[in-house]
């Protein structure tokens, strides 16, 4: 794998580092099917990385891998240096890996403020007994945390609904909440299926800057899968292109929009 | 107009995250406090005594317990009746080994006993959800039931199969058997009450009631967060378990006194519980405590009103009153599906404003 010592700076000065998470040679299957064949590419340290490509290719599959969602059949999964071994989902979450929704998953139930309270869950640790009588590590925790998540909640410009039951809010909110949720988590690396979908330009504008600031206020290593070109060519350091479950391109924006695989793969080719 | 919180600022996230963050709903909780710890005792007598307060409190532990289960972390279960004939068991097997124990102990421990037996008839909820998980616990329902009949280990061999408190007192007041003082009885359960409501509420707002209802409202999304469903789902069966078999200790211990268990502890409790839970309010404490005073209640006040008002036949008023109640819960259903509990956040939403529309 890439040591650290290749990292560099990006023309708007934010540092990549070296390699974060590494996929080598996943395969996977589902029955006959096979939804990713043997695809390879790393992540890097504070970058933006984008998976693309058409419908059923392959994308939110490769991110339910990463997040621990499937174990592929073949290939290994590569974080921080290490080897992961198969690993259930909230295994995943905890060792910093955090992650939206394609269609929304939050608790329908909880205040936009507890859904996001969710996402410090991992670092409370405080004793059943603490808890019920409210006291000492309980109280101190709440605290601490809800600090914490404030700060998010300011980031996000989410304040006026803190206490309003998720259930009631219009989509592009539910969207940032889901946001706000995975930050929360403070991951090191985080994936977003699709986090602009069935938003219009305003909603997609907040969205991406929002994204970009993540990346560049929190150093937080993004994955995104997204749809609009537009966006992701604008925000993203590097591309990978999936169709059919096969990587048919991986490189900088400017690179995959020439790639005459990738302009077959959305293009259609021409059968002459 | 009256009722507002206008000017009740909260400067820090513990004065935020308390649970009574308006000032008159504070003084109302103190109030009705006082009322039931100071003024109650006073005046309680053996009717009021086993007829409203004891089968309130004590269902309203109950209630309390299967929310936390149900309301809270999503899990449905039939098995009330049977955790409660644990309680009621285990205390009466520790009353009756360990007679020199204080009572209180002895109640806790069965709490702590039932946990157990619970967080066992949880473990299939890590596969099945929904009905096929009623389903389960009903099983467990029908087994403890069957394993307290045939069992004589369990009833000490005596002769009629029943179970029966011995006389106990805690400090110098008699709390089980015959010739009790009802107000000592009263603040007993009351302090029981108490704690319970203390606990359950404290546990629902921290991280671990996040946790359940991560659970309730996506399974999934709370495992993508790092919630790990196994401790979850079994600490909510073991926490809730543990409110349920206390509410059967004193069922047996204090309020009936002797049990026979397919009678007190059947399915019929189980359905009772459950109704509590879902008219009082799924998720919510005070849901809990309304949809008790409204199973409790509403019969013994139809009695008064048709037997003791209109002086109707005892037999005819007891035939309406199960047509009645029956109707009540169906109109509270269609007129609120989230319980009392949301009917009551309504008003206080609607008080704010009172008397102007906006």
């Amino acid at each position: 794998m890439k040591d650290t010592a290749d990292s560099h700076v990006t023309e708007d000065g934010r540092t990549i580092g070296g390699t974060l998470l590494d996929l080598r040679g996943i395969t996977l299957r589902f029955g006959g099917v096979e939804a990713i064949k043997n695809i390879s590419f790393d992540i890097r340290q504070g970058e933006i990385r984008a998976i693309i490509g058409p419908n059923g290719a392959g994308k939110s599959s490769m991110l339910n891998v990463i997040s621990g969602f499937y174990n592929p059949q073949e290939g290994e999964v590569w974080f921080r240096g290490e080897k992961r071994p198969a690993m259930k989902p909230f295994q995943v979450a905890r060792s910093g890996v955090a992650r939206t929704f394609q269609n929304i998953a939050l608790f329908d139930g909880m205040s936009v403020l507890d859904n996001i309270m969710t996402g410090r869950l991992n670092d409370m640790h405080a004793g059943l007994v603490a808890q019920m009588i409210w006291k000492g590590k309980a109280e101190r925790e709440e605290v601490e945390n809800r600090a914490r998540v404030e700060r998010i909640i300011d980031f996000l410009e989410i304040q006026h609904i803190r206490k309003t039951p998720v259930g009631r809010l219009p989509y592009g909110l539910k969207k940032r909440v889901e946001l706000a949720r995975a930050l929360a988590a403070e991951p090191d690396l985080l994936l977003l299926d699709e986090p602009m979908a069935g938003m219009n330009v305003e909603e997609k504008e907040d969205m991406s800057r929002y994204i970009l600031d993540v990346n560049d206020e929190m150093g937080t290593t993004i994955a995104l899968i997204e749809h609009d070109m537009g966006v992701v060519m604008d925000i993203s350091d590097r591309v990978v292109v999936m169709d059919y479950g096969r990587k048919i391109g991986d490189g900088t924006p400017d690179e995959v929009r020439n790639n005459p695989q990738v302009i077959d793969a959305y293009l259609g080719v021409a059968h002459d | 107009m009256l009722y507002r919180e206008a000017g009740d600022f909260k400067t820090t996230y513990t004065g935020d995250s308390q649970t009574f963050p308006i000032r008159l709903d504070r003084w109302g909780y103190y109030l009705i406090l006082a009322v039931a710890a100071l003024l109650v005792p006073l005046i309680i007598n053996d009717y009021w005594l086993n007829a409203v307060m004891l089968p309130l409190l004590i269902y309203a532990i109950a209630a309390l317990g299967l929310n936390i289960l149900t309301g809270y972390c999503g899990q449905v279960s039939l098995g009330t009746g049977g955790f409660m004939a644990v309680g009621a068991y285990a205390c009466y097997k520790l009353m009756t080994a360990f007679p020199d124990i204080n009572i209180a102990i002895h109640i806790v421990i069965s709490g702590f006993i039932t946990a157990a037996v619970g967080m066992l008839f949880g473990l299939p909820s890590l596969r099945i959800k929904g009905f096929y998980l009623a389903v389960a616990t009903l099983a467990a329902q029908f087994f403890l039931v069957w394993l307290f009949n045939r069992v004589p280990w369990f009833y000490n061999y005596s002769a009629s199969g029943q179970i029966s408190a011995p006389e106990r007192t805690l400090m110098g007041f008699r709390i089980t058997g015959p010739e009790t003082q009802a107000w000592a009885v009263y603040l007993f359960c009351l302090v029981f009450v108490v704690a319970s409501a203390w606990i359950c509420r404290n546990l629902t707002r921290g991280s671990m009631g996040r946790k359940w209802m991560a659970i309730r409202d996506m399974d999934i999304a709370a495992e993508i967060i790092g919630v790990n469903p196994l401790r979850a789902k079994l600490s909510a069966f073991g926490i809730s378990s543990f409110f349920v078999g206390i509410s059967g200790a004193l069922f047996f211990a204090v309020y009936l006194g002797a049990v026979e268990v397919g009678e007190v502890f059947g399915i019929n409790k189980s359905f009772l519980v459950l109704f509590m839970v879902i008219i009082g309010g799924l998720g919510s404490i005070l849901g809990s405590f309304l949809g008790a005073a409204f199973m409790v209640l509403m019969p013994v006040l139809l009695k008064n009103v048709l037997v003791g008002g209109l002086g109707w036949p005892t037999d005819l008023a007891a035939h309406l009153e199960f047509m009645i109640v029956g109707g009540l819960i169906v109109f509270f259903l269609i007129v609120e599906p989230h319980g009392l509990a949301q009917l009551w956040r309504i008003t206080k939403e609607k008080l704010r404003l009172w008397p102007f529309p906006h």
